[in-house]
């Protein structure tokens, strides 16, 4: 099982790398952003670490951990949008 | 984890690589948001719905109260302070894997630390469903390290972005001689919480490895000067991704170590960009001290400098034919962009032709003054990037400068010995007249004197940028 999730972990380095060689300035700021968001992913890790088994300091932690990621998640991607919709008015008006 | 947990994680995760896809192309980088929102959103369901056993007043109470606090600050936020705030939620998610690694780690190993009757040897097996022992201690460390440091390193990163931190490189008296001290003891906590064999040792090891890991986080960016902070933050974003990759090994999620390690390696290609947009490497960034070395440079007067009133800008301005606007982190702070589109609407109706050039680094985030000017609707095509303006400046009537300054120093091209040596700028001093909106010949981020100041053909305009503007407008549409 090691081994295999070695794999998914390089395998998705590379395609991080890959995915964005080119970007132009404009967005460098929504997507460091938008993946910032994504990094929140560890609200998955957070909502299973609320084990009902665990101990008293775990659950705190476990709780915290939640909050924090949900922050990350919710702040990051309104945030991103935001930034995007400038954008995005702006040229419908040109249109 | 059924299979259909599984398969729809990596539904997920398609949408993640979509997203940021999408994300990289400005006709769709809106949709590409979106889609990784979309993805988020489906992974949390399903692990709501898979996962057993969770406690729910715990779950739910943590997503209102984390959901609230996020949504309310995004909304409230100034697009004057969004580096800020991206350097803030990049910290808590580094700390939110830091705090996965360490429920687990306390949960299924430690549930009672202190107690006299509890003394593991060591971690049993089985305590992760997929990996062996040590390779979960391993991950446990690693996720609390990294995710400790990333959210320390950010919260350091905010205090200088929004000027709370002096931006000023802040270099310790023997700093390598305390890292490396920091770094045998970190070492040794690290053993102690996954090897040491006894419980209250690993449960202090644990969290001596969360303290040095900060310490580190802020050891690591004082030393770098505020103009390097876009930098440190984007690298940052790479260590949060990281975090949260090893906490999917932590709890054997495959979900967060491909999502967490795409932004790694998206967060680090981004690190890249932005270093060679400066022209300096990443090793060159890291050490730090930059812009602190010519600060005697600064006890050295200007002289020679023409200090021009709103009357006499407009009046060059009004017989400009070509203008290009040089906006940078002034323009955020005096939050003047709405009154720099004015003018340029105004010029352009007077037959001027209007562009803004935008230096990949200018402001406090790559990308930071094209997001300002799309707030005020200036024109996607009037904004120009450095490589494809750079040629026109020398047939240009005026250049307007509003809050730049390090982007603009000709000493990137003159001084081989000065700090930004060899740093692409914007080459404003060649055109006819330059007007430099400032509030005073106080240096830039970086620290360092700027001769365009004494320039022959730049007129000093000090004062609030946007008090300026607005008094140059009104001259213009007077006459």
């Amino acid at each position: 099982m090691l081994v295999l999730f070695l794999f998914v972990f390089v395998l998705a380095i590379f395609t991080g790398f890959e995915l964005i060689s080119k970007v132009p300035a404009t967005l460098h700021t929504p997507l460091m952003s938008g993946a910032n968001a994504i990094s929140g992913i560890t609200i998955v890790g957070a909502l299973i670490s609320a084990n009902a088994d665990f101990g008293t300091a775990a659950k705190v932690l476990g709780f915290l951990a939640i909050v924090f990621a949900m922050i990350n998640v919710v702040g990051g991607f309104m945030v991103t949008d935001r930034m995007l919709a400038m954008f995005a008015s702006k040229k419908k008006k040109k249109a | 984890m059924s299979t259909l947990a599984g398969i729809v994680y990596l539904v997920a995760t398609a949408f993640f690589i979509i997203g940021v896809k999408n994300l990289s192309k400005v006709r769709t980088a809106r949709k590409g948001n979106q889609y990784a929102a979309i993805g988020m959103l489906i992974a949390i369901v399903v692990t709501l719905v898979e996962y057993a056993g969770l406690d729910w007043r715990i779950v739910i109470a943590g997503l209102l109260v984390g959901g609230g606090i996020g949504a309310w600050m995004a909304k409230r936020v100034e697009m004057t302070g969004m580096p800020e705030l991206v350097a803030l939620f990049n910290g808590v998610g580094g700390l939110a894997s830091a705090l996965v690694a360490g429920a687990e780690f306390w949960g299924k190993y430690l549930p009672n630390p202190f107690s006299k009757d509890f003394a593991p040897a060591a971690i049993p097996d089985g305590l992760s469903d997929q990996l062996g022992s040590s390779i979960w201690a391993v991950a446990v460390i690693l996720s609390v390290l990294v995710g400790s440091v990333t959210f320390l390193g950010s919260l350091v990163a905010m205090g200088k972005l929004s000027g709370k931190i002096s931006g000023n490189p802040v270099i310790l008296p023997g700093r390598h001689v305390i890292l490396g001290l920091i770094g045998v003891a970190t070492l040794y906590a690290a053993y102690m919480t996954g090897f040491g064999g006894v419980a209250g040792g690993a449960a202090i090891g644990l969290i001596a490895l969360a303290v040095l890991a900060s310490v580190i986080g802020v050891l690591a960016v004082l030393p770098i000067g505020g103009a390097d902070m876009p930098v440190v933050v984007s690298l940052l974003n790479s260590y949060s991704g990281i975090a949260a990759s090893m906490a999917g090994f932590v709890i054997g999620n495959p979900l967060l170590i491909t999502a967490g390690a795409l932004v790694g390696a998206a967060g680090l290609i981004l690190t890249m960009i932005m270093c060679k947009a400066m022209n300096r490497s990443l090793g060159n960034v890291l050490i730090g001290g930059f812009g602190g070395a010519s600060a005697a440079d600064d006890s050295r007067d200007y002289t020679n400098v023409k200090s021009s009133s709103p009357e006499e800008a407009a009046m060059v301005l009004e017989a400009a034919e070509s203008v290009i606007f040089i906006p940078g982190y002034g323009m955020a702070v005096a939050q003047a962009q709405h009154v720099v589109k004015e003018l340029g609407e105004e010029l352009e109706k007077r037959g001027a032709e209007v562009r803004y050039a935008i230096h990949p680094v200018a402001g406090r985030m790559p990308g930071h003054m094209n997001v300002l000017l799309a707030e005020s609707d200036v024109p996607y095509e009037q904004l120009w990037e450095l490589e494809r303006i750079n040629g026109d400046f020398k047939n240009t009537d005026v250049t307007v400068i509003v809050g730049a300054n390090d982007v603009v120093n000709p000493e990137a091209i003159d001084n081989p010995e000065s700090p930004i040596a060899g740093m692409p700028i914007l080459n404003a001093h060649e055109s006819g007249t330059v007007l430099m909106i400032k509030r005073s010949l106080s240096p830039g981020y970086a620290g360092i004197r700027n001769p365009l100041f004494e320039r022959e053909n730049t007129l000093m305009c000090f004062g609030d940028g946007k008090e300026f503007l607005a008094s140059i407008l009104e001259e213009l549409k007077d006459t």
